[in-house]
């Protein structure tokens, strides 16, 4: 007896949309079990770590604040990945996007013009895109694996970013902290709800799922990338340039991730520090796939994420939980979630090999 | 005399169509059995049954007067069942015989088989050197490595699955004469096909299928092609209209095109000339592997070169424009491989009709025109008889036949200038094939200059004006069919016209002058 994948006929669209809530599921039932087995309730456990952060409007806006920079870098990424663009490097991305859009900022620290906002969010961009543009010219040009090339900038902007705030920008009267001065109010975002930290920033990253999809689904480039992806050789027959795709869907990435950087430093943060963010860039990774790289999917998968976030933080606070695990969630979430796709392209047979091949012998 | 194979109520569904619907068969010692069929009767799927590949669902297989179930390949091959198929499954990077060890069984794979190989290849006419790497061979040498293969196992049943779709008329000569004489000495052969001359030349018998039941059973060499395309198709087969061509300007210049192959198992092309005017079509003949899809791709622009000048499109120097720049002029082309080049496999016939048709009037300021890409779609289906679901079908859940007619369509819609076809009717049933002949040809009478492909040398015959031959990378001149036969060209495919060539360029290269 051997058990064999056998690939279905025809792929279930409905089945398509239920795993991640299937995997999402599993994720409440593993936590289950893992909170029983380190001797807390685990009724109360889940209860703190997925309604509690969510049972005020402040802890709403907290809810969609942190889901804002996932939602953008998600978004970003999903069209570079749709094309088989694999950009690992959001992070590296949304940090860099906070160096260029936070440098404006600090330049224009003077000055109380409307355009400080505006020029700093052309900057962020510019700094996401400039970051995503080193693995797309390598790759373009030379076939470098814009994975290990995206993936590894992500820690040098991270050590640019270190260097800029214990030297160069640092806050001569912040008592030697390694930030920068904190931004004055016309380099801030504006508040979105009152009693809430909730900012313009989630508008922005709404109005991107918005473009994405706009993107994707009804523009004839959005429509090669698709094609790029799905059928490399069709895309060539068809003279869809695969080096514009490779830089398309980098900059897209690069762009969007710088955004979310300043939505971080323009925003909750309010000025650059050595960290900026929790590694929402990495995370967008995963709310790409929950959301099944499409915009829809995406906006609900970083809720999701974002809840993921602020449970852990309360599971750390009132459990005594270790920080690490959020990133056991995350984790068990994308495995669930690949599990359950492999289960919606094939079936499980089981398969009995006949002993004896003879049938009725004559 | 008992009989060697009989199949009794054979039957197996696949989720969404019967491939075989209660077939009887019935094969004797000795006797060379067509199965003929369009694309998609059943054929393949049969075989893959009696070569243990494939489970029935129900039904029941008799060999030498005994009921088997035969669960695998290797339990059919010691039944002494042999399978040629259609698409090799040899290691180019292996010899010959490391590649007839790795398929052979115990000691029969052991020290002493390349003897065994040079002796049964001498005897059945199939010369063979045990010692020579697969990739170094032709099409037609892997296909003598697969029948020696099977030969070794000394089978009593060799079932060849459209064998001659490689070879050149000469090689098709040659294997039948072996087959002949596998058959005089007692083996028996199921040969599937679905040409109708072939098959009225070698088979004593025939089965016909057709939708997945057995439509006749007859003596071949008693019927006409027609008869057998009736029990085929059934129906009468259509016959393409073709007056003489009135070739107007050049479309399409291909001047001294030499390019290295991009793969270490491609053909390198060879200073290749060729010019296709306004209102002819001209074909190029060869068995594949010849350079063909390497000369496509620099046609196409799928593979942009070098020089500017090396092709000369629609007055244009095109050599460095990709396939879109050259598409922008006035060129369509429809490709060897449907799914996965021609049509992206999981989008809907309308998306596939976006990805080259987007210039019609499709697209504004950047933004898809849904309204017209649909009609674009529909009507592509209803022009070229295309069945499918409609526009939202998807492009893999068409069959091969289907996918080619609406590709052409799209193609041709495009009110091309110059267009180029590569095996245009490959694995599409009779009817669909003669329908895109005709729609070649009534491009061609609009004053397109159309550029064919094939292997197929009755097609060439059929609609082109002239004729070329490409064999390893290099394009012979070409000449009007009116003043060539099959049998020349045939003599071209096999490499020929290069000999002399060749000769001249040696006594001018470097080395020479040493």
């Amino acid at each position: 007896m051997r058990i064999r994948l056998e690939p279905r006929p025809e792929p279930s669209r409905l089945a398509g949309w239920l795993s991640p809530i299937v995997a999402t599921t599993a994720v409440l039932a593993i936590g289950f079990v893992l909170f029983k087995a380190m001797g807390k309730d685990p009724w109360q456990a889940l209860y703190t770590f997925f309604i509690e952060p969510i049972d005020t409007v402040y802890d709403l806006g907290e809810l969609l604040l942190k889901a804002s920079p996932i939602m953008l870098c998600a978004v970003g990424l999903s069209v570079g990945y749709r094309a088989n663009v694999w950009n690992i490097g959001a992070e590296g991305q949304l940090i860099m996007g906070a160096i260029f859009g936070g440098g404006v900022a600090l330049a224009l620290f003077e000055s109380e013009s409307r355009l400080v906002l505006p020029l700093m969010i052309l900057a962020g961009m510019a700094g996401g895109m400039l970051w995503a543009a080193i693995p797309a010219f390598l790759r373009t040009r030379f076939n470098a694996n814009e994975i290990l090339v995206s993936l590894m900038l992500v820690y040098v902007a991270s050590l640019v970013l270190s260097l800029l705030v214990h030297d160069a920008w640092r806050d001569p009267e912040g008592f030697n902290f390694p930030q920068s001065k904190l931004f004055t109010e016309h380099a801030l975002l504006p508040n979105l709800l009152p009693e809430t930290r909730l900012n313009v920033g989630f508008l922005i990253a709404v109005a991107a799922v918005a473009a994405g999809w706009l993107f994707m689904r009804k523009s004839l480039p959005g429509y090669q990338m698709r094609v790029a992806g799905l059928a490399p050789a069709a895309a060539n027959y068809a003279g869809i340039s695969a080096k514009r795709t490779v830089w398309m869907g980098m900059l897209i990435g690069g762009a969007c991730a710088g955004l979310a950087g300043i939505g971080e430093v323009a925003g909750p943060v309010g000025q650059l520090v050595p960290i900026i963010s929790p590694g929402y860039g990495f995370a967008a990774i995963i709310v790409a796939f929950v959301g099944r790289l499409h915009p829809v999917g995406i906006f609900f998968a970083s809720l999701l994420m974002s809840l993921l976030y602020l449970g852990g933080e309360a599971a750390q606070m009132k459990l005594a939980l270790p920080s690490s695990v959020t990133g056991l969630f995350q984790g068990t979430l994308l495995l669930f979630l690949l599990a359950a796709d492999v289960f919606i392209h094939y079936r499980l047979r089981v398969v009995h090999t006949a002993v004896a091949p003879a049938g009725k012998i004559a | 005399m008992n009989s060697r194979l009989v199949l009794t109520g054979i039957t197996k569904r696949y989720p969404s169509v019967v491939a075989n619907d209660h077939i009887d068969l019935t094969v004797m010692p000795g006797e060379i059995h067509a199965v003929l069929g369009e694309n998609g009767a059943g054929k393949s799927t049969l075989m893959k049954i009696i070569y243990g590949a494939v489970k029935p669902d129900a039904g029941d297989i008799a060999w030498e007067g005994r009921y088997v179930t035969i669960a695998n390949p290797a339990r059919a091959r010691r039944l002494g069942i042999g399978m040629v198929f259609q698409h090799f499954s040899l290691f180019e990077t292996l010899t010959v015989a490391d590649n007839i060890a790795l398929a052979l069984e115990g000691e029969r794979a052991g020290p002493g088989l390349p003897e065994r190989i040079r002796e049964v290849s001498a005897k059945y006419g199939l010369p063979l050197d045990p010692a020579r790497y697969v990739h170094t061979m032709s099409v037609g040498e892997r296909q003598r490595v697969e029948i020696v293969r099977c030969l070794l196992q000394d089978p009593r049943l060799l079932i060849m699955d459209e064998p001659t779709s490689v070879l050149t008329p000469q090689a098709v000569e040659k294997l039948f004469e072996t087959l002949r004489r596998l058959a005089a000495e007692g083996c028996s052969i199921l040969y599937i096909s679905h040409k109708l001359d072939e098959i009225r030349a070698l088979c004593h018998k025939a089965t016909v299928l057709r939708g997945g039941k057995v439509t006749g059973d007859c003596d071949p060499r008693r019927e006409s092609s027609s008869s057998l395309a009736r029990m085929m198709i059934g129906g009468d087969l259509p016959h393409p209209q073709h007056r003489d061509a009135q070739a107007g300007a050049d479309a399409l210049v291909v001047h001294d095109l030499t390019l290295a192959a991009d793969d270490p198992f491609g053909t390198s092309l060879s200073h290749i000339n060729l010019t296709v005017r306004e209102g002819e079509i001209v074909g190029i003949a060869g068995v594949s592997g010849n350079g063909q899809k390497e000369l496509m791709a620099a046609l196409s622009g799928e593979r942009p070169l070098p020089s500017a000048d090396s092709v000369k499109l629609l007055g244009v120097a095109a050599g460095r424009l990709d396939a879109a720049q050259r598409r922008a002029l006035g060129f369509a082309f429809v490709p060897e491989e449907r799914l996965g080049r021609g049509a992206v496999p999981e989008m809907s016939l309308a998306d596939n009709a976006l990805l080259t048709a987007h210039r019609k009037n499709m697209v504004t300021r950047g933004f898809v025109r849904n309204a017209v890409v649909r009609l674009y779609a529909t009507d592509t289906i209803r022009e070229y008889g295309v069945k499918a679901g409609g526009p939202d079908a998807a492009a893999r859940s068409l069959s091969g036949g289907n996918l080619q007619k609406y590709i052409v369509g799209r193609e041709i819609r495009q009110q091309p200038r110059m267009m180029i076809a590569a095996q245009p009717t490959w694995g599409v049933d009779v009817g669909a094939a003669a329908q895109i002949r005709q729609a070649l040809l009534d491009l061609r009478d609009s004053g397109v200059a159309v550029l064919v492909v094939s292997e197929e040398l009755d097609e060439l015959f059929e609609i082109c004006d002239r004729l070329a031959v490409i064999a390893q990378g290099r394009l012979s001149d070409p000449k009007s069919v009116r003043e060539t036969n099959a049998e020349e060209i045939g003599l071209l495919m096999s490499g020929s016209f290069i000999s002399a060539d060749a000769e001249s360029t040696r006594a001018y290269s470097p080395a020479g002058l040493i």
